[in-house]
């Protein structure tokens, strides 16, 4: 029918029973029952992680802070204390601030961290009502004793057993070619309350034997973290 | 005589009269708000419907309150004047837009009894009269009239805005208008000449009781040729700036076109006037081609069948206008005028003059073959002619743009 088609292509629409019909949107379910899968690759507010130990893994090296496109990171370090260090190195994060007003949630931050200091954890509902409370600062980033983030008041982390294990990090477990294919062996810290994670996206690590894996942390260039992180250090 | 043909006005004016009149006012104004809320709603519904999505679902029922939500909304929004608007002009344009929809409404019968000889009327509190606020002789006019004064908002607000996407907009609605307007004219011309009447009332009438071979209904749709109606509906698009004529609001080139700097209830006004256009547009295509109110009785009382074939029809258009909406592009601006001036306006025209052609050789007893036939060769030529002279233009004009560039 030419010029007509689009009519009859519009009105098949309207049959949702049909394939051509069929609604697209997903609705919002938060009233309605337990709340969806959220995709791997969702990225929401950020954590700040510690090592199984208790120790804070950032550093305050300011390289997320220099990365991010919004300039929404603020980062003081301090030197540590000999006897009463805050993290197993030289210097700590002392003031770590991020303005929720200005991050676009690219996840460089992430990437730049050399000690996996910062992830972004599934959490996207939260909605502060003024400017102060945008600004989540160190005490709010960090995660508590049990390895969870914290709970702010306007965050609704109902479904926190659930997510709280999932973190950007996956991005650590990519081939150094950059596919989203996981190659390799493990090669990220453990963290507070959860141990060493495994590898994320359903990727499976083929299980190295411990002489390989004995090179592969020798050669250097092939282990994935190496190769990624390596050159900041 | 110039308040109708009504025949409740046609006796002693009492206070009954005036009460009677006084109740169609408050139901027409109801009637025409809670209708467009419903079409608002409506259109966003069918038109997610047809791009697969789920549309307005959180507030009331099926999302039917959203558009109540969205007006109170708008009136606690902040109600801005930029400082370079003109504005008295400015604070008048929507007014002057939501106005002419009432108005024109008022003129629409959308009720009555057509059988029995009642010619249309019912008896309400013992009183006979139409079921439609007025019925001035001429009613056609009328509707053409605040059809026209509503370009005025469009174009009044754009030019008071003191702004230049809404200046554009306005520019393209004027001129839009003016080629259209035509159009649509001369349709209803059409439809005119075959009532004998500019009276909304009469139309109907000339239009209700027992169809060809009692089937096909004496609808003016299908006595003047469906070329009228075609155009009409057309015309009628591009007049209310519906997609795909849109060009005076189209987000993508203009923000929002006319109505770029208007705020809170004032915009709500222009988007309300918009919506109720529609429903009377369609309300008037109703009544001009399809027949209006009448229609056949089957059981229950005659005077629950007007409103209720009223209503079925008015749906089909409306539903029509959003399915334009869902599915046809917006047109380029030269497109557009290309439509309405090369072959709206010139169809149109040649079309009335057929039908003029062919009333006059039935009133004359002249033979229809020989009349219709040189008429046909006439008009045929006269197309051909302007065809040629279109494309001897437009080489010109290709011959000129190669000879400078």
């Amino acid at each position: 029918m030419g010029y007509l088609d689009g009519f009859r292509v519009t009105f098949g629409k309207l049959f949702k029973s049909t394939h051509s019909g069929a609604v697209v949107t997903v609705p919002y379910v938060k009233d309605t029952g337990p709340k969806r899968e959220k995709p791997a690759r969702l990225h929401g507010r950020h954590v700040l992680n510690r090592y199984e130990d208790g120790m804070e893994k950032c550093i305050g090296c300011e390289l997320c802070a220099g990365v991010c496109p919004a300039r929404c990171i603020y980062v003081r370090g301090a030197d540590n204390l000999p006897d009463d260090p805050v993290s197993p190195g030289e210097r700590y994060g002392f003031v770590y601030e991020i303005n929720y007003l200005r991050c676009i949630h690219c996840d460089l931050c992430v990437e730049a961290c050399p000690t996996e200091a910062i992830t972004e954890s599934k959490l996207f509902e939260f909605s502060f009502t003024n400017r102060r409370d945008a600004i989540y600062t160190k005490a709010e980033l960090l995660v508590d004793d049990d390895g969870l983030p914290r709970i702010l008041p306007w965050e609704d982390w109902s479904d926190l057993e659930k997510v709280a294990g999932d973190t950007s990090a996956w991005v650590r477990a990519t081939a150094p070619s950059g596919s989203a294919a996981y190659e390799g062996v493990v090669a990220w810290s453990g963290e507070l309350g959860f141990g060493v994670k495994a590898p994320e996206l359903g990727q499976t690590a083929p299980v190295p034997e411990p002489a390989a894996q004995a090179a592969d942390a020798t050669t250097g260039p092939d282990d994935p973290d190496q190769h990624d992180h390596g050159g900041h250090h | 005589m110039i308040l109708g043909l009504d025949p409740l006005l046609a006796g002693e004016v009492d206070l009954a009269v005036v009460l009677i009149v006084l109740l169609k006012v408050v139901v027409t104004f109801a009637l025409l708000l809670v209708a467009v809320m419903l079409m608002i709603w409506f259109e966003r519904k069918l038109h997610a419907d047809m791009s697969n999505r789920i549309g307005p679902n959180r507030a009331g029922p099926f999302g039917i309150l959203q558009t109540l939500a969205d007006g109170i909304k708008f009136f606690f929004k902040e109600d801005l004047i930029p400082d370079r608007a003109d504005r008295k002009i400015f604070i008048l344009a929507p007014f002057l837009s939501m106005v002419p929809a009432f108005l024109t409404f008022a003129v629409i019968p959308i009720g009555g009894v057509f059988t029995d000889q009642k010619q249309g009327a019912v008896e309400l509190f013992g009183h006979q009269t139409f079921l439609q606020l007025a019925d001035p002789p001429i009613g056609v006019l009328l509707i053409l009239a605040a059809s026209s004064i509503a370009v005025y908002g469009v174009m009044l607000a754009g030019w008071s805005s003191g702004s230049k996407y809404p200046l554009l907009g306005s520019v393209r609605a004027s001129a839009q208008m003016v080629s259209y307007e035509a159009a649509l004219g001369l349709s209803v011309v059409t439809v005119v000449l075959l009532a004998g009447s500019l009276s909304t009332h009469d139309i109907v009438m000339s239009q209700a009781g027992a169809g060809f071979g009692g089937i096909i209904p004496r609808w003016n749709l299908v006595v003047t040729g469906l070329v009228p109606f075609v155009i009409f509906v057309i015309a009628a698009t591009a007049e209310l700036n519906r997609p795909p004529f849109d060009l005076v609001e189209a987000e993508q080139e203009l923000v929002g076109g006319f109505h770029t700097e208007y705020s809170s209830i004032r915009f709500a006004l222009f988007f309300l006037a918009e919506f109720m256009n529609t429903v009377t547009m369609s309300a008037i295509i109703v009544t001009l081609f399809l027949g209006g109110p009448a229609g056949p009785t089957f059981f229950g009382p005659d005077w629950m069948w007007g409103p209720l074939w009223f209503l079925a029809k008015l749906g089909l258009f409306l539903f029509m206008f959003v399915w334009f909406r869902a599915t046809l592009p917006r047109f380029r601006y030269d497109q557009l005028m290309d439509l309405g001036w090369k072959v709206m306006i010139p169809l149109a025209l040649g079309w009335l003059l057929l039908l003029a052609t062919i009333n006059i050789a039935r009133d004359e007893d002249w033979s229809l073959p020989l009349v219709v036939g040189p008429g046909f060769v006439v008009l045929v030529g006269a197309y051909a002619l302007l065809t040629s002279a279109i494309r001897t233009a437009q080489r010109r004009r290709d011959e000129l743009a190669k000879a400078g560039g």
